[in-house]
Protein backbone atom coordinates (compact mmCIF):
# COMPACT_ATOMS: atom_id res chain seq x y z
CA UNK A 1 0.00 0.00 0.00
CA UNK A 2 2.43 2.74 0.59
CA UNK A 3 4.70 1.50 -2.04
CA UNK A 4 1.60 2.26 -4.32
CA UNK A 5 1.43 5.78 -2.60
CA UNK A 6 5.28 6.21 -3.42
CA UNK A 7 4.80 5.23 -7.15
CA UNK A 8 1.52 7.70 -7.59
CA UNK A 9 3.46 10.70 -5.71
CA UNK A 10 6.41 9.99 -8.10
CA UNK A 11 4.20 10.06 -10.94
CA UNK A 12 2.38 13.33 -10.18
CA UNK A 13 6.02 14.86 -9.64
CA UNK A 14 7.20 13.90 -12.89
CA UNK A 15 3.92 14.88 -14.49
CA UNK A 16 3.89 18.03 -12.95
CA UNK A 17 7.60 18.56 -14.30
CA UNK A 18 6.27 17.97 -17.74
CA UNK A 19 3.31 19.88 -17.53
CA UNK A 20 5.34 22.43 -16.22
CA UNK A 21 7.94 22.48 -19.47
CA UNK A 22 4.67 22.40 -21.59
CA UNK A 23 3.79 25.45 -20.56
CA UNK A 24 6.98 27.31 -20.77
CA UNK A 25 7.06 26.61 -24.06
CA UNK A 26 3.12 27.74 -24.45
CA UNK A 27 4.08 31.03 -23.51
CA UNK A 28 7.39 30.94 -25.39
CA UNK A 29 5.18 30.45 -28.49
CA UNK A 30 2.49 33.39 -27.44
CA UNK A 31 5.83 35.71 -26.69
CA UNK A 32 8.10 35.10 -28.90
CA UNK A 33 9.64 38.25 -29.76
CA UNK A 34 11.79 38.05 -26.70
CA UNK A 35 14.45 40.92 -27.98
CA UNK A 36 11.55 43.27 -28.28
CA UNK A 37 11.65 43.51 -24.33
CA UNK A 38 15.00 45.44 -24.85
CA UNK A 39 14.11 47.38 -27.53
CA UNK A 40 11.01 48.89 -25.36
CA UNK A 41 8.92 48.30 -29.15
CA UNK A 42 6.36 45.43 -29.21
CA UNK A 43 5.63 43.42 -32.42
CA UNK A 44 3.79 44.94 -35.43
CA UNK A 45 3.42 42.14 -37.97
CA UNK A 46 0.58 39.64 -39.65
CA UNK A 47 0.43 37.80 -37.05
CA UNK A 48 -1.26 39.85 -34.95
CA UNK A 49 -4.80 39.29 -36.66
CA UNK A 50 -5.14 36.34 -35.58
CA UNK A 51 -6.03 35.92 -31.43
CA UNK A 52 -3.85 33.49 -29.08
CA UNK A 53 -6.01 30.85 -26.93
CA UNK A 54 -4.71 32.20 -23.55
CA UNK A 55 -4.68 35.44 -21.81
CA UNK A 56 -1.88 37.33 -23.44
CA UNK A 57 -1.96 41.01 -23.44
CA UNK A 58 -0.97 42.41 -26.81
CA UNK A 59 0.55 44.70 -25.25
CA UNK A 60 3.29 43.06 -24.39
CA UNK A 61 6.77 43.37 -26.09
CA UNK A 62 7.13 40.00 -26.88
CA UNK A 63 3.69 39.02 -28.00
CA UNK A 64 3.09 36.57 -30.92
CA UNK A 65 -0.58 37.48 -31.48
CA UNK A 66 -3.73 39.45 -30.02
CA UNK A 67 -5.09 38.89 -27.04
CA UNK A 68 -8.64 37.34 -27.10
CA UNK A 69 -10.34 39.58 -24.23
CA UNK A 70 -8.69 42.90 -25.57
CA UNK A 71 -9.29 42.19 -29.45
CA UNK A 72 -13.29 41.52 -28.54
CA UNK A 73 -13.21 44.64 -26.42
CA UNK A 74 -11.64 46.44 -29.40
CA UNK A 75 -13.72 45.25 -31.26
CA UNK A 76 -17.17 45.72 -29.86
CA UNK A 77 -16.29 49.16 -28.28
CA UNK A 78 -15.69 50.40 -32.46
CA UNK A 79 -18.85 52.38 -33.99
CA UNK A 80 -19.00 49.92 -36.65
CA UNK A 81 -19.73 46.44 -34.49
CA UNK A 82 -21.55 45.30 -31.44
CA UNK A 83 -20.66 41.92 -31.33
CA UNK A 84 -17.10 40.40 -32.55
CA UNK A 85 -17.71 37.06 -34.94
CA UNK A 86 -14.47 36.96 -35.72
CA UNK A 87 -13.27 36.84 -31.75
CA UNK A 88 -16.28 34.33 -30.93
CA UNK A 89 -15.57 31.91 -33.61
CA UNK A 90 -11.89 31.87 -32.71
CA UNK A 91 -12.45 31.30 -29.04
CA UNK A 92 -15.10 28.75 -29.91
CA UNK A 93 -13.06 26.64 -31.94
CA UNK A 94 -10.49 26.79 -29.20
CA UNK A 95 -12.94 25.38 -26.55
CA UNK A 96 -14.35 23.22 -28.65
CA UNK A 97 -11.00 21.59 -29.76
CA UNK A 98 -9.65 21.67 -25.82
CA UNK A 99 -11.99 23.27 -23.33
CA UNK A 100 -10.42 24.39 -20.23
CA UNK A 101 -7.29 22.63 -21.21
CA UNK A 102 -5.81 26.06 -22.54
CA UNK A 103 -5.93 26.83 -18.92
CA UNK A 104 -4.39 24.48 -17.39
CA UNK A 105 -2.05 23.99 -20.33
CA UNK A 106 -1.31 26.90 -22.51
CA UNK A 107 -2.40 29.91 -20.36
CA UNK A 108 0.49 32.36 -19.94
CA UNK A 109 -1.22 34.43 -16.77
CA UNK A 110 -2.33 30.16 -15.73
CA UNK A 111 1.68 29.27 -15.89
CA UNK A 112 2.06 32.49 -13.74
CA UNK A 113 -0.21 31.87 -10.67
CA UNK A 114 0.78 27.92 -11.01
CA UNK A 115 4.44 29.57 -10.02
CA UNK A 116 3.81 31.58 -7.38
CA UNK A 117 1.38 28.75 -5.87
CA UNK A 118 4.88 26.89 -5.63
CA UNK A 119 6.05 29.36 -3.24
CA UNK A 120 7.04 26.92 -0.08
CA UNK A 121 4.13 28.93 2.36
CA UNK A 122 0.82 27.76 3.88
CA UNK A 123 -2.09 26.69 1.43
CA UNK A 124 -5.71 27.34 1.74
CA UNK A 125 -8.43 25.69 0.46
CA UNK A 126 -10.78 28.19 -1.39
CA UNK A 127 -13.78 25.28 -1.41
CA UNK A 128 -16.04 27.30 1.34
CA UNK A 129 -15.62 30.64 -1.71
CA UNK A 130 -17.00 28.48 -4.51
CA UNK A 131 -19.51 31.24 -4.67
CA UNK A 132 -17.04 33.55 -5.62
CA UNK A 133 -16.82 31.65 -8.98
CA UNK A 134 -19.64 33.23 -10.37
CA UNK A 135 -18.14 36.26 -10.58
CA UNK A 136 -15.83 35.54 -13.56
CA UNK A 137 -19.15 35.03 -15.42
CA UNK A 138 -20.70 38.52 -14.21
CA UNK A 139 -17.12 40.08 -15.72
CA UNK A 140 -17.36 38.02 -19.05
CA UNK A 141 -21.35 39.22 -19.98
CA UNK A 142 -21.36 42.19 -18.35
CA UNK A 143 -17.46 43.94 -18.47
CA UNK A 144 -16.32 42.56 -21.40
CA UNK A 145 -19.31 41.41 -23.36
CA UNK A 146 -21.79 44.28 -22.17
CA UNK A 147 -20.06 47.77 -21.49
CA UNK A 148 -17.64 48.55 -24.46
CA UNK A 149 -21.35 48.56 -26.60
CA UNK A 150 -23.56 50.67 -23.91
CA UNK A 151 -20.64 53.04 -22.52
CA UNK A 152 -19.73 55.07 -25.34
CA UNK A 153 -17.67 58.37 -25.98
CA UNK A 154 -19.65 60.81 -28.29
CA UNK A 155 -17.38 59.62 -31.37
CA UNK A 156 -19.66 56.30 -30.40
CA UNK A 157 -16.04 54.20 -29.09
CA UNK A 158 -16.22 51.78 -25.66
CA UNK A 159 -13.23 51.21 -23.56
CA UNK A 160 -11.69 48.34 -22.92
CA UNK A 161 -12.85 48.48 -19.58
CA UNK A 162 -11.82 44.47 -18.31
CA UNK A 163 -8.38 46.04 -19.95
CA UNK A 164 -8.51 48.78 -18.38
CA UNK A 165 -9.72 48.14 -14.59
CA UNK A 166 -9.25 44.89 -13.68
CA UNK A 167 -6.49 42.85 -16.31
CA UNK A 168 -3.28 42.30 -14.32
CA UNK A 169 -1.75 40.91 -17.26
CA UNK A 170 -1.56 44.08 -19.40
CA UNK A 171 0.53 45.78 -16.22
CA UNK A 172 3.00 42.57 -15.53
CA UNK A 173 3.58 42.14 -19.53
CA UNK A 174 3.14 45.18 -21.05
CA UNK A 175 2.95 47.96 -18.48
CA UNK A 176 6.20 46.89 -16.45
CA UNK A 177 8.65 46.00 -19.25
CA UNK A 178 7.84 48.89 -21.23
CA UNK A 179 8.12 51.35 -18.78
CA UNK A 180 11.39 50.05 -17.75
CA UNK A 181 12.73 50.04 -21.62
CA UNK A 182 10.59 53.16 -22.78
CA UNK A 183 11.15 56.80 -20.56
CA UNK A 184 8.31 58.25 -22.39
CA UNK A 185 5.98 55.38 -20.76
CA UNK A 186 7.66 55.56 -17.87
CA UNK A 187 6.85 59.63 -17.94
CA UNK A 188 3.08 59.10 -18.24
CA UNK A 189 2.36 56.39 -15.90
CA UNK A 190 -0.57 57.62 -13.38
CA UNK A 191 -2.72 56.74 -10.79
CA UNK A 192 -4.43 53.96 -13.27
CA UNK A 193 -1.03 52.27 -13.54
CA UNK A 194 -1.18 52.51 -9.51
CA UNK A 195 -4.67 50.68 -9.58
CA UNK A 196 -3.80 48.04 -11.98
CA UNK A 197 -0.42 47.46 -9.97
CA UNK A 198 -2.40 47.22 -6.67
CA UNK A 199 -4.67 44.43 -8.10
CA UNK A 200 -1.26 42.81 -9.62
CA UNK A 201 -0.18 42.20 -6.05
CA UNK A 202 -3.28 41.31 -5.03
CA UNK A 203 -3.34 38.23 -7.25
CA UNK A 204 0.18 38.10 -7.29
CA UNK A 205 -0.05 37.39 -3.05
CA UNK A 206 -3.79 35.06 -3.26
CA UNK A 207 -1.99 33.09 -5.92
CA UNK A 208 0.71 32.39 -3.26
CA UNK A 209 -2.06 31.74 -0.59
CA UNK A 210 -4.71 29.73 -2.83
CA UNK A 211 -4.80 28.05 -6.04
CA UNK A 212 -4.91 30.06 -9.19
CA UNK A 213 -7.58 32.39 -7.67
CA UNK A 214 -7.30 34.91 -10.96
CA UNK A 215 -8.88 31.83 -12.90
CA UNK A 216 -10.95 30.59 -10.06
CA UNK A 217 -13.08 33.99 -9.66
CA UNK A 218 -12.29 36.92 -12.27
CA UNK A 219 -10.76 35.13 -15.39
CA UNK A 220 -13.42 35.87 -18.19
CA UNK A 221 -11.50 34.10 -21.24
CA UNK A 222 -11.96 30.93 -18.12
CA UNK A 223 -15.22 31.82 -18.07
CA UNK A 224 -16.26 31.15 -21.61
CA UNK A 225 -13.87 28.08 -21.94
CA UNK A 226 -15.75 26.33 -18.92
CA UNK A 227 -18.87 26.56 -21.11
CA UNK A 228 -17.40 24.27 -23.53
CA UNK A 229 -15.95 21.61 -20.85
CA UNK A 230 -18.73 19.18 -21.60
CA UNK A 231 -18.74 19.12 -25.37
CA UNK A 232 -14.81 19.85 -25.79
CA UNK A 233 -13.20 17.15 -27.70
CA UNK A 234 -10.30 16.72 -24.56
CA UNK A 235 -11.76 15.25 -21.69
CA UNK A 236 -11.30 12.96 -18.97
CA UNK A 237 -13.29 9.67 -18.45
CA UNK A 238 -13.58 7.56 -14.74
CA UNK A 239 -13.78 3.68 -15.16
CA UNK A 240 -16.11 2.80 -12.56
CA UNK A 241 -15.20 -0.20 -12.02
CA UNK A 242 -11.55 0.73 -10.91
CA UNK A 243 -12.22 2.89 -9.17
CA UNK A 244 -12.00 2.59 -5.69
CA UNK A 245 -13.45 5.62 -4.09
CA UNK A 246 -10.48 6.60 -1.79
CA UNK A 247 -11.40 10.03 -2.72
CA UNK A 248 -7.37 11.01 -3.51
CA UNK A 249 -8.14 12.54 -6.73
CA UNK A 250 -10.81 14.99 -5.33
CA UNK A 251 -8.20 15.90 -2.29
CA UNK A 252 -5.23 16.92 -5.05
CA UNK A 253 -7.28 19.17 -7.26
CA UNK A 254 -6.69 22.62 -6.65
CA UNK A 255 -9.95 23.33 -8.56
CA UNK A 256 -12.08 22.05 -5.84
CA UNK A 257 -13.56 19.81 -8.63
CA UNK A 258 -14.54 15.57 -7.98
CA UNK A 259 -13.81 14.12 -11.10
CA UNK A 260 -16.02 10.98 -9.87
CA UNK A 261 -19.42 13.05 -10.08
CA UNK A 262 -18.63 15.03 -12.62
CA UNK A 263 -16.00 14.50 -15.52
CA UNK A 264 -17.15 18.30 -17.44
CA UNK A 265 -17.36 19.90 -14.41
CA UNK A 266 -16.98 23.84 -15.95
CA UNK A 267 -14.04 24.34 -13.38
CA UNK A 268 -11.88 21.65 -14.14
CA UNK A 269 -8.85 23.18 -15.97
CA UNK A 270 -7.62 19.51 -17.51
CA UNK A 271 -4.63 19.91 -15.61
CA UNK A 272 -4.44 15.66 -14.93
CA UNK A 273 -3.06 15.93 -10.96
CA UNK A 274 -6.11 13.66 -10.67
CA UNK A 275 -5.62 11.31 -13.05
CA UNK A 276 -1.70 10.74 -11.92
CA UNK A 277 -2.71 10.61 -8.29
CA UNK A 278 -5.77 7.86 -8.55
CA UNK A 279 -4.08 4.49 -6.89
CA UNK A 280 -5.81 2.49 -9.70
CA UNK A 281 -5.29 4.17 -13.08
CA UNK A 282 -9.27 4.68 -12.99
CA UNK A 283 -9.21 8.37 -14.58
CA UNK A 284 -7.58 8.59 -18.12
CA UNK A 285 -7.33 11.28 -21.12
CA UNK A 286 -8.63 11.42 -24.19
CA UNK A 287 -9.13 13.59 -27.27
CA UNK A 288 -11.69 12.49 -30.08
CA UNK A 289 -14.33 13.81 -32.12
CA UNK A 290 -16.78 10.75 -32.13
CA UNK A 291 -17.04 9.52 -28.31
CA UNK A 292 -16.62 5.49 -27.67
CA UNK A 293 -19.58 3.67 -27.31
CA UNK A 294 -20.39 3.28 -23.65
CA UNK A 295 -20.15 0.70 -21.60
CA UNK A 296 -21.34 -0.03 -18.30
CA UNK A 297 -18.98 1.69 -16.62
CA UNK A 298 -18.61 4.96 -18.26
CA UNK A 299 -21.95 6.68 -18.94
CA UNK A 300 -21.86 8.73 -22.38
CA UNK A 301 -22.45 12.10 -20.53
CA UNK A 302 -19.61 11.78 -18.24
CA UNK A 303 -21.46 11.91 -15.07
CA UNK A 304 -22.42 14.92 -15.83
CA UNK A 305 -25.65 14.30 -13.87
CA UNK A 306 -27.95 13.99 -16.30
CA UNK A 307 -31.49 11.81 -16.04
CA UNK A 308 -30.33 8.91 -17.74
CA UNK A 309 -27.00 8.66 -15.23
CA UNK A 310 -29.50 8.49 -12.17
CA UNK A 311 -31.80 6.16 -14.13
CA UNK A 312 -28.41 4.03 -14.30
CA UNK A 313 -27.16 4.72 -10.92
CA UNK A 314 -30.23 3.82 -9.48
CA UNK B 1 -43.34 16.59 -17.70
CA UNK B 2 -40.76 14.84 -15.71
CA UNK B 3 -40.58 12.37 -18.15
CA UNK B 4 -40.23 14.51 -20.78
CA UNK B 5 -37.40 16.02 -19.21
CA UNK B 6 -35.38 12.86 -18.52
CA UNK B 7 -35.99 11.81 -21.95
CA UNK B 8 -35.00 15.05 -23.22
CA UNK B 9 -31.56 14.67 -21.42
CA UNK B 10 -31.14 11.24 -21.99
CA UNK B 11 -31.38 12.09 -25.82
CA UNK B 12 -29.04 14.56 -25.34
CA UNK B 13 -26.60 12.53 -23.77
CA UNK B 14 -26.30 10.43 -26.31
CA UNK B 15 -23.28 9.90 -28.07
CA UNK B 16 -24.43 10.58 -31.84
CA UNK B 17 -25.88 13.82 -30.64
CA UNK B 18 -22.62 14.84 -28.53
CA UNK B 19 -20.85 14.32 -32.24
CA UNK B 20 -23.55 16.47 -33.97
CA UNK B 21 -23.22 19.16 -31.31
CA UNK B 22 -19.76 19.52 -31.29
CA UNK B 23 -19.82 19.37 -35.63
CA UNK B 24 -22.36 22.39 -35.13
CA UNK B 25 -20.24 23.94 -33.26
CA UNK B 26 -16.97 23.51 -34.78
CA UNK B 27 -18.93 24.45 -38.39
CA UNK B 28 -20.33 27.77 -36.60
CA UNK B 29 -16.96 28.67 -35.04
CA UNK B 30 -15.52 28.44 -38.96
CA UNK B 31 -18.12 30.33 -40.11
CA UNK B 32 -18.52 33.36 -37.32
CA UNK B 33 -14.51 33.68 -38.22
CA UNK B 34 -15.35 34.23 -41.75
CA UNK B 35 -18.01 36.26 -40.78
CA UNK B 36 -16.05 38.20 -39.11
CA UNK B 37 -12.98 38.76 -41.21
CA UNK B 38 -15.15 39.42 -44.16
CA UNK B 39 -16.42 42.51 -41.73
CA UNK B 40 -13.42 43.96 -41.36
CA UNK B 41 -12.89 42.70 -37.43
CA UNK B 42 -9.60 40.86 -37.85
CA UNK B 43 -8.09 44.21 -39.27
CA UNK B 44 -10.40 45.91 -36.06
CA UNK B 45 -8.19 43.21 -33.85
CA UNK B 46 -4.89 44.17 -36.01
CA UNK B 47 -5.14 47.70 -36.03
CA UNK B 48 -6.04 47.33 -32.58
CA UNK B 49 -2.83 44.72 -31.59
CA UNK B 50 -0.26 46.59 -33.40
CA UNK B 51 -0.85 49.80 -31.15
CA UNK B 52 0.40 49.55 -27.68
CA UNK B 53 -2.66 49.64 -26.12
CA UNK B 54 -2.31 52.26 -23.11
CA UNK B 55 -5.09 51.99 -21.23
CA UNK B 56 -3.88 48.13 -21.09
CA UNK B 57 -0.82 48.93 -19.39
CA UNK B 58 -1.82 51.58 -16.97
CA UNK B 59 -1.92 54.78 -18.71
CA UNK B 60 -5.08 56.71 -19.51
Amino acid sequence: MKSKQINTDKKRGKFRIKRGWIQAAATLLTNIHLPNFFKGVIYRGPVKHICVPGLNCYSCPAATGACPVGAYQAVVGSPKHRISFYILGLLTFFGVLAGRFICGFLCPFGWFQDLLHRIPTKKFSTRKVKALRYVKYVILFVVVGLLPVILTNPSGMGSPFFCKYICPQGVLEGGIPLSIANSGIRAALGPLFSLKAAILAAVVVLSILFYRPFCKWLCPLGAFYSLFNRVSMYRFHVDRDKCVNCGKCARVCGMDVDIRDNQVHPECIRCGECEKACPTSAISHSFRLFEKRADKAESPCAGAGCAGCHERDK
Amino acid sequence: MKKADGKFMSALCSRHSTLAFRLLLLALAVAFVILGALNGEALEVFKKAVRICLECIGIG
